[in-house]
């Protein structure tokens, strides 16, 4: 058993023997494995499903290696890792996912052993982030900081890899599996579009509960996820979700790829039967040996370590004279840094959405800075958020400033968390063979487009979300302004969407007209955000001014020239 | 090579493309007989009609997977105007240039 020292990468789980020892036999499992398929002992029938439950697809260019980085939380000696990985295996650079994790885009099949061992050191791997299985559960990436939290999510969802994990009854699922999971009031991880979505409470005597919400998900079929049971005490957390997917195992389809996951499972079946069904497996399993006992969850909670915070004020002197002495300082702080539960410390998210720039790329020399300011000023700990984004979650306020001059000095002080130019895109036919369009130099085109910083504060929040197919990586569904890549004919044409909602109003967004091309598509942009901007009452957000104003005019400036 | 297809009149040819096992790399066949493979489009094997096309793409699938150098072996469409091979499909000028977002990588970097 280790125990973490405070201030040393608090905060992250922390691996013991039994932990190492097991990732340690599954690099050496994966290495015979690319023998035997280098040799020709196995086939690559045979080997595709292998190589897939460690992460590594074949893309157009290479071999695509996804790191797991559970719940997006990482220490920076991991991130360093991850930077060196970039450099001496790929080509100087990552990606950084709506899920959470990192791929690197320039694998060779006969390296990969090497990287896993690699990881493997830094207690990394690159376990069930693909594959028919329960994916990286995704969280809140202020979880642990926010000052809204309600109850830390890490920890549940540490429980949930460790569940999941190689878990025999469900590593062959009819499709894959994703679960999110939020402990704050507001859902900054996109829970309903999960297979399943739970949201961590506390009832009146203080005591944690689940509201679990199943069937959510984007792709060809889009579904907002539906309330299955509003509390789930603690100690049946496992059991309830272990019954949600002894139901989708046993009925869930595998004849139709297109009908697989669970969302067309409750929607064939109906809210009420799927839930009757979750409902009659609980009863049959609940017991002793599906109990999550509050000393297994103290215990997790231990391996987290805590930060030891200082006692300090919110708003010290320094921090506000710097805000005042600087307008560009002020203004990366209005946007990109969150309240702590801490008095006196605050998050910020440090935006991989430089104007012009790829959404979620980080070169190594990035990475390595960010791990440098992580030991400096988070206690050596930081996140990866969903929208593609880096935080360093415990920063002093009195040492914002010296962090956002770091940040701005080498790019990455752009301030624009939550607005315009933050743009989720996936990577899009420039590397998925899955892609029917270009994602990237679209979102590049737009960020570039609306680069000035107070017309975008100005704008105010609007996400955009960018897809290069149906699939969905880049959650274009749930955009307040979604963007869909499709093919016509040979051409790259995008299928806007408006209205679309991540949090728990979730809401999918609706098509707005016609396909339309990339440079035409920046231009509806824009004249989207003049009608908006010309219609919106003080205060009011994108989609609500739209819910208000209705599509009519939005539709029409847009294909005015049609 | 060009991204752009601006060939729209020239006949449409064939090449043979597949990802080296070991590295992934994008490879295409090359002419002659013996079934090798090349890493640049200009370098290819290019066929006029797509049963000729067809029957090279059986053989030498069945060769590169017996030897476990390729995997995805597949035609795919091009044509050729003033001397230079263009894919028809942009998933294809993609794959034989490199990601449009980094002109720095992949074998438009080389070229």
């Amino acid at each position: 058993m280790n125990h973490i020292a405070p201030g040393r990468n608090a905060g992250v789980y922390s691996y013991d023997d039994i932990d190492r020892r097991f990732v340690a036999e599954r690099v050496e499992q994966f290495r015979a494995q690319v023998e035997r398929r280098l040799s020709g002992e196995l086939t690559e029938e045979e080997f595709k499903p292998l190589r897939l439950m460690n992460g590594l697809y074949l893309q157009l260019h290479a071999y695509m290696l996804r790191i797991a980085v559970p719940y997006g939380v990482l220490t920076s000696r991991q991130l360093r890792k991850l930077a060196e990985i970039g450099r001496k295996y790929d080509k100087g650079y990552g990606h950084f996912t709506t899920r959470q994790n990192l791929q690197f885009n320039w694998i060779k099949l006969e390296d990969t052993p090497a990287i896993l061992h690699e990881l493997a050191e830094v207690d990394m791997h690159a376990l069930q982030t693909s594959g028919n299985c329960v994916r990286n559960v995704t969280t809140d990436q202020f979880v642990g900081a926010a000052r809204d939290e309600v109850v830390d999510g890490r920890v549940y969802a540490e429980i949930l890899r460790q569940w999941t994990t190689l878990h025999p009854e469900f590593t062959f699922l009819p499709r894959k599996f994703k679960i999110a999971i939020m402990g704050s009031d507001a859902d900054r991880a996109a829970i309903r579009i999960h297979d399943v979505g739970v949201f961590a409470k506390r009832n009146e005597r203080g005591e944690v509960g689940f509201t679990f919400y199943v069937g959510g998900g984007l792709g060809r079929s889009p579904f907002v996820g539906k309330l299955v049971r509003d509390w789930v005490p603690e100690e049946d957390f496992v059991a309830y979700l272990e019954a949600i997917l002894r139901v989708y195992n046993q009925y869930g389809r595998r004849d139709n790829i297109y009908k697989a996951r669970i969302k067309i499972l409750v929607h064939e079946l109906g809210q009420e039967k799927f839930t009757q069904e979750v409902e009659e497996e609980f009863a049959r399993l609940r017991g002793p040996k599906y109990r999550l006992a509050p000393e297994i969850v103290d215990e997790i909670r231990r391996r987290f370590g805590g930060p030891a915070f200082e006692t300090l004020t919110d708003e010290p002197e320094s921090f506000q004279a710097a805000k005042a002495a600087n307008p560009d300082f002020a203004r990366w702080v209005a946007v990109n840094v969150l309240a702590h539960k801490v008095p006196g410390y605050a998050a910020a998210t440090i935006s991989l959405k430089p104007a012009g720039g790829i959404p979620g790329d980080a070169t190594s020399e990035q990475m390595e800075l960010v791990a440098d300011l992580a030991d400096a000023h988070s206690f050596g700990e930081l996140r990866v958020s969903h929208a593609q984004n880096l935080v360093l979650a415990h920063v002093r306020q009195d040492e914002l400033f010296t962090l956002w001059t770091a940040l701005e000095a080498n790019g990455l002080g752009t301030p624009n968390a939550g607005l315009i130019g933050d743009i989720i895109a996936c990577p899009g036919l420039d590397y998925c063979a899955l892609a029917n369009a270009r994602s990237i130099p679209l979102a590049q085109a737009i960020s570039a487009r609306f680069a000035d910083p107070a017309r975008q504060q100005a704008i105010g929040e609007l996400g955009i979300k960018i897809s290069g197919c149906i699939n969905a990586c880049g959650h274009h569904h749930v955009g307040a302004i979604g963007i869909l890549g499709v093919d016509k004919k040979g051409e790259e044409f995008y299928q806007i969407t408006v209205g679309g909602d991540p949090t728990l109003t979730t809401a999918i967004g609706d098509i707005l007209g016609p396909a339309v091309t990339a440079d035409e598509t920046v231009d509806a942009i824009e004249a989207i955000v003049e009608v908006y901007l010309s219609n919106r009452h003080d205060g009011e957000r994108f989609i609500d001014t739209l819910k208000r104003v209705g599509h009519g005019p939005f539709k029409e400036r847009v294909y005015a020239a049609h | 090579m060009a991204l752009n297809d601006k060939s729209r009149n020239e006949a449409v040819l064939k090449a043979i493309t597949a990802n080296r096992l070991r590295d992934g790399e994008v490879i295409f066949l090359a002419p002659g007989p013996d079934l090798g493979w090349v890493e640049r489009l200009d370098d290819a094997a290019l066929f006029e009609d797509a049963t000729t096309a067809e029957t090279v793409l059986a053989a030498a699938k069945a060769k590169a997977e017996g030897e476990q150098f390729a995997v995805d072996v597949y035609a795919f469409d091009l044509r050729v105007t003033d001397g230079q091979r263009v894919p028809v499909k942009t998933r294809e000028r993609i794959r034989a240039l490199g990601p449009t977002v980094r002109i720095d990588l992949g074998k438009q970097a080389a070229a």
